[in-house]
């Protein structure tokens, strides 16, 4: 009942409830919903007491502006100042204090090990016992129903890392590495956002965050860690070839090829991703092609290099290879 | 704190006045002819001397008008960023502006306006509020006020170069340390001038509620606002100067490479994290209460009756002091902390709302037993009320760590802040323009356009944030200058619609400057007391002001003495109270005990000078010349500024006087000269120095920060200081603070010549001690670059070195007052106070030297 209220709520403030997706009152996971929960009776609360307070004001000024008794008044001191607000809070602490572990609870076994870069997202999944990452970049995979360890770290300042929909934020710094845990309930596909301040294109350091039922979760990861696929068609082939005159892969890997180079997104896989440029331009040739040519015009201050310098054609065969990388 | 003998002369006469003293007449003629002597000697400058007025009515309304300049103009920054969000991906402003733009709304705000603000109404309206003639060091008042004037221009000239700090008012390092230009430079050193200002006007608001109390007022009968100034004062001492030792260390980083808050090389950025918060929470209180106080004066005289619980908001106001500085980790509640310091603080940021609330509903017991008269300030306060409990009831959320992990660094928290700071500051600052605008300028503000005013602002600024928590909710951070046009987001309509409200908000306030700045020469003069007020600041004169405050000081006996001192606006105006007169041609006030205002001294206050203008410059260049990298032109104008202030000090201030005492009228006679405890120049000295204190305990916990946080300090294998050395350092410092001590007592006892031996010593132990500090360092070829462990020793030497300076230059200073009569046995006031600044300068030297030697050792 409570929760149906609170969806038709959040209708009625934010429209379809399906189209929200970095919403913290449209929660899809176990941490989330109970936020969104705890809000819907805070916000109840709020208002009784805003009535309560600015109603109480407007009947001394205007409605009954006549002395009361002093020893009356002593009391609203005692009875609004102290009494209310020292059982309210009690309650509002003796509710949310023992909640505050429940986003450093171990996971299932999954870890996913995020860093901040300027402005990107470097994604490695560790499973159980796993001896080596497997690296991707600007999207977070989740399994549904399961609970995620989730690390985080950063190369050079502090970002923080935060998918509304299913959990609170945490902060990621250079040198120091920061846990949490997510328990997704809800497949479906949601927007996380970096929350820190972290320069010139702070608002442009976004990811998409998919859950998915356990099941297709593991086929995608099992196809994640494999080498890249080779140069489907001429045009590909065309593109590989730019890739590597160009230079790219100084900076970006394939796995599979030549390219091994960290300090880049990894590009193996790019091609499955639904985003490009952390969540910045859509997944298409014509996006990738326009980003290569001139990432600063997409994103200001972006580290890598423009290559306008390529020709259309060349640029275009380029981006017909990376989006083949699926 | 009572008269010590040894410190001051004991008044002699009747104290207090009996009632047939305050009941007999006062000669007209007499009464004429003494006005006449005080208007000339309160007279305020005219022509370009005006400029050099040092009159707290004078520096006060400069101060004002230029901290509401920094509010309109820290406000056109946000009407263009809510120009830029109105719809996604706009492109009005560049990211690179936006970020600039941001970091200034916040500093410009915070740094120039709201705290500069709570200074500024506090020196002009305290001594009314005292009955007290000015604030007892005036020119710190007018030198803060110039400090501030250079420093706010600069900080702020930086937006129309686009050199403007872009890393946030937060300034988080790394990204702040590492930013490149000098942005982050202008922020560090000109706000750190700023805060100069800032401590300069807490000491003096301070003393001022301490000492500068009309007779008879007891600590138990002080109105609101001066409780609340003093827990203010307080907080800006233990507040401001973590943040100081922060831009110490910050600034070193940046110029020097000294890697404090780079974790590459074993320095932490939480560090400054934790310096920001501490000196960030109790920000958000020192803009908060002083309005509260405000809101104090106003509701007891629309209620028509003395304030309900005086003593319940008297401890909230010192229990929301002490709080506020527990508070500080619910600014980090996301930075990865165990549970227990989450689970800690979060209680205590809650614990923050019961002595909120007992304060608010104290107001609202006081119209509840009086008869309320609505009137256009308390338009306002009703605003204030309704926007605070909102801010209020969200801030009780966010206190919350799991709701808070959802909404920090969101537009909710945007909401938040700016709900509690309109509600708790603007809204009562601006009730209070209109309620003592008559005080200040003789003139009423128009109710029709108060009333205009108030409804824009109210409707402009809900329509404005109310949509944020929304906005928040839905998932927008704070601090981004674009957002994407998805259907997923939906954040178009709610931009909009806060767009809409900011420039309906941007209309009242220019109604509201229009009211304040529109010429009223044909305007009617205001009546004396227009509210019906029942506090000393509505004894002023009307039409004119003389400048002099109050005709004649006051015995006071109760809280709201015009509603319950029958006749006393009549002998004060007479001039039938204390120092109705000023035979000598001196700018006096008078000085009582600290708890129960009994008079104890004339105090001789300084009047008009350029001294303080030409201070301010030099301090100007000494802070604002390292940006450009200018490190000797910067010494040089350090030296300037000392120089002008040592002028200042010789001049003006602790002459022996013409007399041992003086008739000030009752029959009282008071001493002209105090030295030690019952002066004020040493209690200045004395919280001048808690503060000091306080930013080198900054230090200290940050080396102890390194310690518990990191396990690379102290750095295995790396030298520590000199032993020796340190040992020498110590030993110099203590023979340079006995010397003085020694100095004092021979100088009170008549052996003159041996006084000035020991204050001749004690420069050159100075030298001695800060040479060795230095080679503690130095010797063992530590590198500071090369690890925070090496860096903080240095950071440690550097700061006792600097301390130095003071402590080589005052004993010179008590010397020649030695031989040039200015400091004799009986008028030793620069001794005790000098001696003073040396005990807190052998508790730093002693620390550093045992921080720099033993200590790490031990670890």
């Amino acid at each position: 009942m409570r929760r149906a209220a609170g969806v038709l709520w959040a209708m009625l403030l934010s429209g379809p409830a399906a189209a929200a997706r970095q919403s913290v009152i449209h929660p899809a996971g176990e941490d989330a919903a109970l936020v969104a929960g705890l809000f819907w009776w805070l916000l109840g609360g709020a208002v009784l007491l805003w009535l309560l307070m600015n109603g109480l004001f407007l009947y001394l000024t205007r409605l009954n502006p006549v002395p009361l008794s002093r020893r009356l008044a002593e009391m609203l001191i005692i009875g609004g100042g102290v009494l209310l607000p020292t059982v309210v809070l009690a309650v509002l602490l003796g509710v949310t204090l023992q909640k505050i572990p429940m986003h450093m609870r171990p996971g299932d076994g999954l870890r996913v090990h995020v860093t901040g870069e300027e402005w990107w997202w470097r994604v490695e999944y560790w499973p159980e016992g796993a001896d080596a990452p497997i690296v991707s970049a600007n999207e977070i995979r989740l399994p549904a129903g399961q609970r995620t360890d989730v690390t985080l770290g950063s190369a050079r300042v502090i970002h923080s890392f935060w998918i509304p929909a299913l959990g609170g934020k945490l902060d990621m710094f250079p040198g120091r590495e920061t846990r949490m845990s997510l328990l997704p309930q809800i497949p479906g596909t949601y927007r996380g956002q970096c929350a820190e301040f972290c320069g010139l294109s702070h608002a442009l350091m976004a990811f998409e965050a998919v859950v998915m039922e356990p099941a297709d979760f593991q086929a995608w990861l099992t196809a994640q860690a494999a080498p890249a696929l080779p140069p489907a068609d001429a045009r590909a082939a065309r593109g590989r070839a730019v890739f590597f005159a160009e230079g790219c892969g100084g900076c970006h890997a394939i796995r599979g090829t030549a390219a091994t180079a960290g300090a880049g997104p990894d590009l193996t896989h790019l091609g499955s991703r639904t985003t490009l440029a952390s969540a910045t331009l859509p997944m298409t040739e014509a996006a990738l092609a326009e980003w290569i040519a001139d990432p600063e015009s997409a994103k200001p201050g972006a580290l890598m290099p423009g290559y306008g310098h390529l020709s259309g054609a060349e640029l275009g065969d380029l981006a017909h290879y990376l989006k083949g990388l699926r | 704190m009572s008269a010590d003998t040894t410190h001051i002369l004991a008044p002699q006469g009747p104290y207090p006045p009996g009632p047939e003293m305050l009941n007999a007449p006062v000669d007209p003629q007499w009464s004429r002819e003494s006005g006449a002597r005080l208007r000339a000697v309160w007279a305020q400058p005219r022509g370009l001397r005006y400029w050099s007025a040092v009159n707290n009515s004078e520096v006060g309304q400069w101060y004002a008008m230029l901290c509401f300049g920094f509010m309109l103009a820290a406000g056109v920054l946000a009407l263009l960023m809510r120009v830029q969000l109105a719809v996604p991906g706009n492109d009005f402003l560049s990211a690179d502006r936006f970020n600039q733009f941001f970091t200034m709304h916040g500093s410009a705000m915070m740094f120039l306006f709201a705290v500069p603000m709570f200074e500024a109404i506090a020196i002009l309206l305290l001594p009314a509020f005292l009955g007290a003639r000015d604030m007892p060091f005036p020119r710190l008042s007018a030198y803060g006020f110039w400090c501030f004037a250079i420093g706010g221009t600069f900080v702020f000239g930086s937006v129309f170069f686009g050199a403007a700090p872009d890393s946030g008012w937060f300034m988080y390092p790394p990204l702040a340390t590492q930013s490149e230009g000098i942005g982050a430079d202008i922020w560090l050193l000109g706000l750190s001038f700023i805060e100069v200002s800032s401590i300069a006007a807490a000491v003096e608001l301070i003393v001022g509620v301490l000492k500068c109390r009309p007779p008879g007022m007891r600590i138990n009968l002080m109105p609101l606002y001066a409780w609340y100034v003093l827990v203010v004062g307080a907080m800006i001492l233990f507040a401001f100067p973590p943040l100081i030792a922060g831009d110490f260390l910050f600034e070193l980083e940046r110029s020097f490479d000294w890697p404090f808050f780079d974790p590459e090389r074993g320095g932490d950025p939480m560090l400054w994290q934790h310096l920001f918060w501490i000196f960030g929470h109790p920000e958000v209180y020192i803009i908060f209460l002083p309005s509260i106080a405000i809101a104090a004066m106003i509701v007891p005289t629309a209620a028509g009756r003395p304030i309900v619980g005086y003593s319940w908001i008297v401890l909230s106001a010192v229990a929301v002091g002490f709080l506020s500085f527990g508070l500080w980790v619910h600014h980090m509640f996301t930075t990865g902390l165990p549970a227990i310091s989450l689970g800690f603080f979060s209680a205590a940021s809650e614990a923050v709302v019961i002595p909120t609330g007992v304060q608010l509903f104290a107001f609202l017991a006081t119209l509840m037993a009086g008869r309320v008269r609505m009137s256009v300030p308390m338009l306002y306060i009703a605003g204030a009320l309704a926007i605070f409990t909102c801010g209020g009831l969200t801030g009780i959320m966010v206190a919350l760590v799991p709701f808070d992990r959802q909404v920090h660094d969101t537009y909710f928290i945007v909401a938040h802040l700016h709900y509690t700071l309109f509600g708790g500051m603007v809204f009562p600052v601006m009730a209070g323009v209109i309620y003592f605008y008559p005080f200040i300028r003789k003139k009423m503000m128009s109710p029709r356009l108060g009333k205009w005013a108030f409804w824009l602002v109210f409707t402009g600024f809900n329509l404005c944030f109310l949509p944020m928590h929304l906005t928040g909710l839905q998932g927008m951070p704070r601090r981004v200058y674009t957002y994407p046009d998805l259907d997923a987001l939906n954040w178009g309509w709610l931009n909009m619609l806060s767009t809409a409200g900011a420039f309906v908000m941007a209309a009242g306030f220019a109604v509201f400057l229009w009211d304040v700045i529109r010429p009223k020469g044909r305007d009617a003069a205001a009546p004396r007391n227009p509210w019906g007020g029942g506090t000393l600041e509505w004894t002023h004169d009307v039409p004119e002001d003389p400048g002099w405050g109050v005709r004649s000081i006051p015995y006071i006996t109760s809280r709201y003495p015009l509603w319950q001192q029958e006749g006393l606006l009549e002998r004060m105006d007479a001039g039938g109270c204390y120092l109705g007169d000023a035979p000598e041609g001196l700018r006096e006030t008078l000085i009582t005990t600290v708890l129960d205002a009994r008079p104890i001294l004339v105090q001789r206050v300084t009047g008009p000078t350029w001294i303080t203008l030409a201070a301010a410059g030099f301090t100007g260049g000494l802070f604002i010349l390292p940006v450009f990298k200018l490190y000797w032109p910067a010494l040089a104008c350090g030296a300037g500024a000392m120089a002008a202030i040592l002028w200042w000090l010789w001049r003006d201030t602790a002459r022996p006087p013409e007399a041992a005492r003086k008739p000030v009228g009752l029959g009282l006679s008071l001493p002209l000269y105090a030295t030690g405890p019952a002066s004020v120049g040493w209690w200045g000295m004395f919280i001048t120095m808690l503060g000091d204190m306080t930013a080198f305990a900054s230090l200290v916990f940050g080396f102890f920060f390194y310690w518990t946080a990191g396990d690379d300090f102290p750095l295995p294998g790396a030298g520590h200081g000199q032993p020796v050395l340190c040992g020498l350092a110590a030993a110099c410092y203590g023979g340079g603070w006995a010397a003085m001590r020694l100095a004092r007592g021979w100088n009170r006892g008549g052996r003159v010549g041996r006084a000035r031996l020991a204050r001749a010593a004690a420069p050159v132990l100075a030298l001695a001690g800060a040479l060795a500090m230095a080679g503690a360092v130095w010797l063992p070829g530590l590198d500071p670059a090369s690890h925070v462990y090496p860096a903080m020793l240095w950071a440690f030497a550097v700061w006792t070195v600097v301390h130095s300076v003071p402590g080589l230059v005052m004993p010179l200073y008590c010397l020649a007052g030695s031989l040039r009569g200015k400091l004799t046995p009986a008028h030793d006031a620069d001794l005790w106070n000098c001696t003073l600044y040396w005990h807190f300068l052998l508790i730093t030297a002693l620390v550093s030297a045992a921080v720099l030697g033993p200590i790490p050792r031990l670890m």
